[in-house]
């Protein structure tokens, strides 16, 4: 991969061999250095061929290409319109999953429900600082967003009523545990989410060790006739299963296979990584086991493909032709500036997983107060404001990481934690294997 | 080329000049929740 233009190539064995001595551009001795070191292994009209070709795409820009966007950082990033709100209706839950990281629900603050003049307070807020940007983004977060169903219905009514006057396409989002689901909220989700998230980890016994009830029932029984009922009335648009796993699901890719014989193609599946409180989480004596799962789960995705069936695995999930522009890669996810969360009691914040930290707070929507100063401050939290990020083959990818996690797990927003960069690089190396091997079967 | 395949033709420097126009999806508004996605997105003006 050149990691500046983002082009990315299958070499043969010659040519991997040859980059093994090109670190990072090309010399007028490199050619004679190279066929020194390879001549008793590959013939040398093979070494001059294949050497041709890389100095070809090094003379044309694209491998060993300069880094051109460095500069960006000295002219400062310009600031980004709010387009996109987190709206915590419930900080309550009616599951008590272990691993929750809103301490199953709460945000560690009190259990209280969003009132309706706070959510549209959060509506106007959001299209009052979108300034042009015409696609906005509400996601009904928790907790258990269906706890305040009522809430989510009007709230959806209060935004579409302002679509036409405002120019703006409000799209939502919603993520659920599924317990309350019914034919009623199921028709309501498929009419008016843009995308929903159902939380489920898998296998029966592999759910319903953490996603219980208040009385230590599993949710699996439950859950998933409900979810499948919600599927089979979707149509094209788009979900997610949304899977957690931990020390105790080591073989993961068993889970992604379960819910994809549940009938389910749409899955994503995301690690619990270490916190002191939490022994059941994912940390470094688990690594290499977790690294080797996920090749594992990319190369059973790829037979399934060849097999005629498709599991679209949204964490092995990129775009290299039409993917983010620069712009967006450099600036990450967003937090605190295009991206923010909103609490029952109006409360902003720069992102759901910074909720309930105070020294982050923005503002409040129902006071119509929100601090700028700390808008502009999570302005400097792209690639190269983050030392560790900045040699990184990944950092066009992963885009300098999650800064809430950096945050709770190093204490500062800017120092990448080194277990999310070795499970984020391997997640970046199976999704353009899976692209690449994936498009060759298809041609 | 007999050694070397590209799998892309798509050029990151290109979007300097054409990109930000921000009304892609934020990439915590999907399915992840919890980790930075920002390369699954799909570009909305291509």
């Amino acid at each position: 991969m050149d990691v500046n233009s983002g082009s990315v190539y299958i070499v043969d064995d010659i040519s991997y061999d040859i980059l093994d001595f090109i670190p990072d551009t090309f010399f007028d001795y490199t050619q004679s250095y190279v066929i020194k070191k390879l001549e008793n292994k590959y013939p040398i009209e093979s070494i001059k061929e294949a050497y041709s070709e890389l100095y070809s795409l090094y003379e044309n820009g694209k491998l060993f290409s300069d880094d051109c966007y460095s500069h960006l950082l000295t002219e400062g990033i310009p600031s980004a319109p709010i387009k996109a709100i987190c709206l915590n209706v419930s900080h309550d839950c009616n599951l008590r999953c272990g691993y929750c990281f809103a301490s199953t629900g709460d945000f560690n603050c009190k259990r209280e429900l969003m009132t309706l003049e706070t959510a549209k307070n959060a509506v106007d807020f959001l299209i009052k600082n979108s300034g042009n940007i015409k696609n906005l983004e509400m996601d009904f977060f928790g907790g258990e967003p269906l706890m305040n169903f009522e809430v989510v219905k009007k709230t959806v009514e209060y935004a579409r009523s302002l679509e036409k006057a405002h120019n703006k396409n409000f799209r939502f989002t919603l993520t659920t545990n599924g317990i309350l689901l019914d034919d009623e909220k199921i028709e309501f989700i498929n009419k008016e989410m843009y995308d929903v998230v159902l939380s489920l980890d898998g296998r029966k016994e592999i759910n319903d060790r953490f996603r219980v009830t208040k009385a230590k029932i599993g949710s699996y029984d439950l859950i998933v006739p409900k979810f499948k009922k919600l599927v089979e009335g979707r149509g094209n648009k788009q979900y997610y299963i949304r899977g957690t796993y931990t020390r105790h699901n080591l073989d993961f890719s068993n889970d992604v296979l379960h819910i994809h014989d549940l009938g389910f193609s749409e899955i994503s599946m995301e690690p619990t990584l270490s916190k002191k409180d939490f022994p059941d989480a994912i940390d470094e004596s688990n690594l290499e086991t977790v690294l080797k799962e996920n090749e594992e789960l990319c190369k059973k995705l790829i037979e399934l493909k060849k097999s005629g069936e498709n599991i679209n695995f949204f964490n092995f999930k990129i775009d290299l032709e039409n993917g983010p522009c620069i712009s967006k890669r450099l600036k990450g996810c967003g937090l605190g500036n295009e991206y923010i969360a909103v609490t029952p009691n109006g409360n902003i914040y720069p992102c759901h997983q910074l909720v309930g930290e105070e020294n982050f707070l923005m503002g409040n929507v129902n006071k119509k107060s929100f601090d700028n100063k700390v808008k502009e401050e999570f302005l400097k939290l792209s690639v190269y404001h983050k030392r560790k990020c900045k040699e990184c083959w990944a950092k066009f990818y992963c885009c300098g990481g999650c800064s809430a996690k950096n945050y709770m797990y190093s204490g500062n927003l800017k120092q990448p934690f080194e277990l999310g960069c070795k499970l984020q690089k391997k997640r970046i190396e199976c999704a353009i294997a899976y692209n690449v091997l994936s498009r060759s079967h298809s041609n | 080329m007999k050694h070397i395949k590209s799998v892309n033709k798509a050029d990151l420097r290109n979007t300097v000049s054409k990109g930000g126009c921000g009304e892609c999806q934020a990439s915590c508004q999907t399915a992840s929740k919890v980790d930075n996605t920002v390369s699954n997105q799909k570009c909305e003006s291509k």
